[in-house]
């Protein structure tokens, strides 16, 4: 493999790990903090992809300037946090918190399942595409191949400001610090006077915005078609679940693994690419049973 | 209960009918599997649309020999344990008599030996595999269209026929029994008909895969002449427009044998120049029957009702209609003009001919349909907000599929170059 096949394997790599980093921390965000395994996260995603098509043909139709295409994804991934992640958590997720994980497991695969119907009422079946904000980017040229600015510099620059500010937030602001209190031990948490209550919302409804946004940012490199949100799922779990599930910072090096791995794959071993990320999820839970980056966790009894 | 009331109504009707032909049915009902749900409903939902539009013609101008028809649909997309169950359940309890089924070459698989099992006649519709009639002896299942053989030899025919020296190519295919087996008919093909050619790169990405950037990464580094994708839907969107926006349309040559169903949702981003094809000789302008005032009331009324022009589908299941439309006729016409049984409908479709929306077509010994292949390239103009298809060619089927009772890779092995010379119909666009 030359040096520019490697240069163009790592620019796709991290391109792909970008936007599965944005879906899988909003997963493991909720996972750490709520200990539940939301299956709905992949809906979440797809009515991001598909609220942010609509705003932006919205937008077109209204003849507004093209450049507002950029904040209305941010928008739209934002309104379905809001309206769609609330809504989850408080007319169902509050209600079983207190309930058996296979339980909690159940209910949130039901809403997918109920979201995916929802999502077909209301946009149909046939493929929407939304490539403007792709086009308007234009493209870079790097070793000698044209890539898009969209996916090689602004997918990894988002990724990396949602890296820093969760950190920056969770650490730095006492909101952040409340959340990591009630991941650590919400029994305590609540002792001290914390409204866990609220913790949830909160937490909620951010990770379903990261999930909505990894949507909207997928929308213009993609055709936005049923089925997109159950591929999703199971992809951003396995990065979740290879970095240790509740792993902000493990969940980008797990993401950058896979992405990496993936598009190697296409390279060396096209027949492995599907496989690739799993093989590298079995590799490492073999090794590390609790992932890649997870502590162990204290016994308590 | 259901069943009391169901006898109820069938005396009542037969009191009604007392005066005609005793054996004429109340109803001929027709029951179509098709996809409603899930990503193959890009096809699935306008083929409805059309049989929804087609029954209701028949049934205004007195249905098929006096019976109306009656269509129960069933959703491929549930997968392929319910659609037999409820095939089994409409073939028996719901009396149905003849079956449209299906889109999906794997439930092709799966209904083909049970309608033969069930002994009802069953039109293939839609689905691509070759296999099934070539393997199998089947009295009571047909094809009223082309197969995989002759859709994608028409793609490689076209594609030398006009670019005679390209020297390397590469494929993305959807990574399932069609973008596989397509892949093996194009290569077994190629390597007959222009044995130099060099395959540089064979990629198959996941099905329903949401971005191909590495693929097409890899590509613009390869450069290669010539690029094939047997995708559709979604997948070929994405793929087609991830290329076109990175140049690799500009230098290498892209050959899509089922983009006539994207032209409409790809629009303008679609580059000129692209050789595409459509399953058959379906296009919405097809160059000879355009003009036919039945073909052009049939494609406005469509477009009227649905927002988009037909695409393959839609002649496909035009098609189904017409051969049973023709069939009945046949059949009736061989049992002095009383209503045929099914055994005489099945000894009825050897060697029948019908017209859909395009070219006639036959149906041969083994029940196999022998349709003409339309390729082309694609074209902007003024008049259609997406690319039309222009320097078309019309290749003959009957020329481009084995012979009856020999295998495709059987007959692919004996091809020679001289193939690529078979005559065939060019038209401009007009």
């Amino acid at each position: 493999m030359s040096a520019q096949t490697m240069a163009l394997a790592f620019f796709d790599g991290v391109a792909y790990a970008a936007l599965v980093f944005l879906v899988a921390v909003g997963l493991t965000l909720i996972f750490g903090v709520m200990r539940i395994l939301n299956i709905a996260h992949g809906s979440l995603y797809a009515f991001g992809a598909y609220a942010a098509a609509s705003l932006v043909a919205g937008l077109g139709l209204m003849g507004w300037s093209p450049w507002l295409a950029y904040p209305a994804l941010a928008v739209a991934a934002a309104l379905v946090g809001i309206i769609v992640g609330g809504a989850i958590e408080t007319l169902l997720l509050q209600r079983i918190y207190a309930k058996e994980e296979s339980l909690q497991l159940l209910v949130t695969f039901a809403v997918f399942m109920v979201l995916e119907n929802v999502q077909r009422l209301v946009w149909g079946v046939q493929p929407y595409f939304v490539a403007e904000p792709v086009q308007m980017l234009g493209n870079i040229n790097l070793g000698g191949i044209d890539y898009t600015r969209y996916q090689t510099l602004l997918l990894p620059a988002v990724a990396l400001a949602v890296l820093l500010g969760l950190r920056l937030f969770l650490k730095g602001t006492l909101s952040g610090q409340i959340i990591l209190a009630v991941t650590e031990d919400r029994e305590a948490a609540t002792a001290i006077g914390v409204n866990a209550k609220r913790v949830f919302f909160v937490t909620f409804v951010i990770g379903a915005s990261l999930a909505a946004l990894g949507g909207a940012l997928a929308a213009p490199t993609t055709s936005i078609l049923p089925g997109m949100g159950a591929d999703m799922i199971v992809l951003s779990f396995a990065v979740a679940a290879t970095a240790g599930l509740g792993q902000i910072e493990g969940a980008a090096l797990t993401a950058l693994l896979i992405g990496l791995g993936r598009s190697f794959a296409v390279y060396l071993a096209p027949e492995f690419e599907v496989l690739t990320p799993y093989l590298i999820m079995v590799l490492v839970l073999l090794a590390r049973p609790q992932g890649l980056f997870a502590r162990p966790e204290a016994r308590r009894i | 209960m259901i069943r009391t009331f169901a006898t109820a109504a069938a005396l009542s009707t037969l009191l009604l009918a007392g005066a005609q032909a005793q054996d004429k049915p109340a109803e001929l009902r027709v029951g179509i599997s098709t996809f409603l749900s899930g990503s193959a409903s890009v096809f699935g939902e306008p083929a409805k649309q059309a049989a929804d539009m087609i029954v209701e013609d028949i049934n205004k101008s007195g249905g098929i020999l006096g019976a109306p028809v009656k269509v129960t649909y069933i959703d491929e997309g549930a997968g392929a344990e319910a659609l037999t169950t409820e095939y089994k359940r409409l073939a028996q309890d719901g009396k149905t008599d003849v079956f449209f089924s299906a889109i999906s070459s794997g439930n092709c698989n799966k209904i083909a030996p049970l309608a033969e099992d069930l002994k009802v006649i069953n039109f293939m519709w839609d689905c691509g595999t070759q296999q099934i009639l070539e393997q199998g002896k089947y009295r009571y299942v047909y094809r009223t269209q082309a197969n995989a053989t002759p859709e994608v030899l028409a793609a490689l025919v076209y594609l030398l026929k006009t670019r005679p020296n390209f020297k390397t190519i590469a494929v993305v295919n959807q990574d399932y029994a069609w973008g596989r087996d397509s892949w093996a008919i194009f290569s077994s093909a190629l390597k007959k008909l222009k044995p130099d050619a060099q395959v540089v790169a064979e990629l198959f990405p996941k099905f329903g895969a949401p971005d191909y950037s590495t693929e097409v990464s890899r590509l613009l580094a390869l450069r290669p002449d010539v690029v094939l994708s047997t995708s559709w839907g979604g997948d070929l969107d994405t793929f087609v427009r991830q290329a076109a926006q990175r140049g690799l349309m500009r230098n290498s040559t892209f050959v899509l044998p089922l983009a006539e169903s994207s032209l409409q949702r790809i629009g303008k981003d679609l580059p000129d120049g692209v050789i595409v094809g459509a399953r058959g000789d379906h296009y919405f302008l097809h160059p000879e029957t355009r003009d036919d005032p039945k073909v052009k009331g049939f494609m406005e009324a469509f477009k009227a009702r649905t927002g988009s022009w037909p695409i393959y589908p839609v002649f496909h299941m035009s098609q189904a209609f017409a051969a049973l439309q023709a069939v009945y006729k046949k059949a009736s016409d061989a049992n002095g003009g009383k209503f045929p049984n099914k055994e005489q409908i099945a000894d009825a479709m050897k060697g029948l001919s019908f017209r859909g929306l395009g070219r006639a077509i036959t149906i041969r010994e083994d029940g196999q349909g022998v349709e003409d292949q339309l390729m082309g390239v694609t074209k902007k103009v003024d008049a259609y907000p997406f690319p039309i298809i222009d320097d078309m060619m019309i290749l003959p089927a009957a020329k481009l599929m084995p012979p009856v009772g020999q295998k495709s890779e059987d007959w692919i092995a004996t091809l020679t170059p001289d193939l690529v010379k078979v005559e065939a119909a060019s038209f401009r666009h007009r």
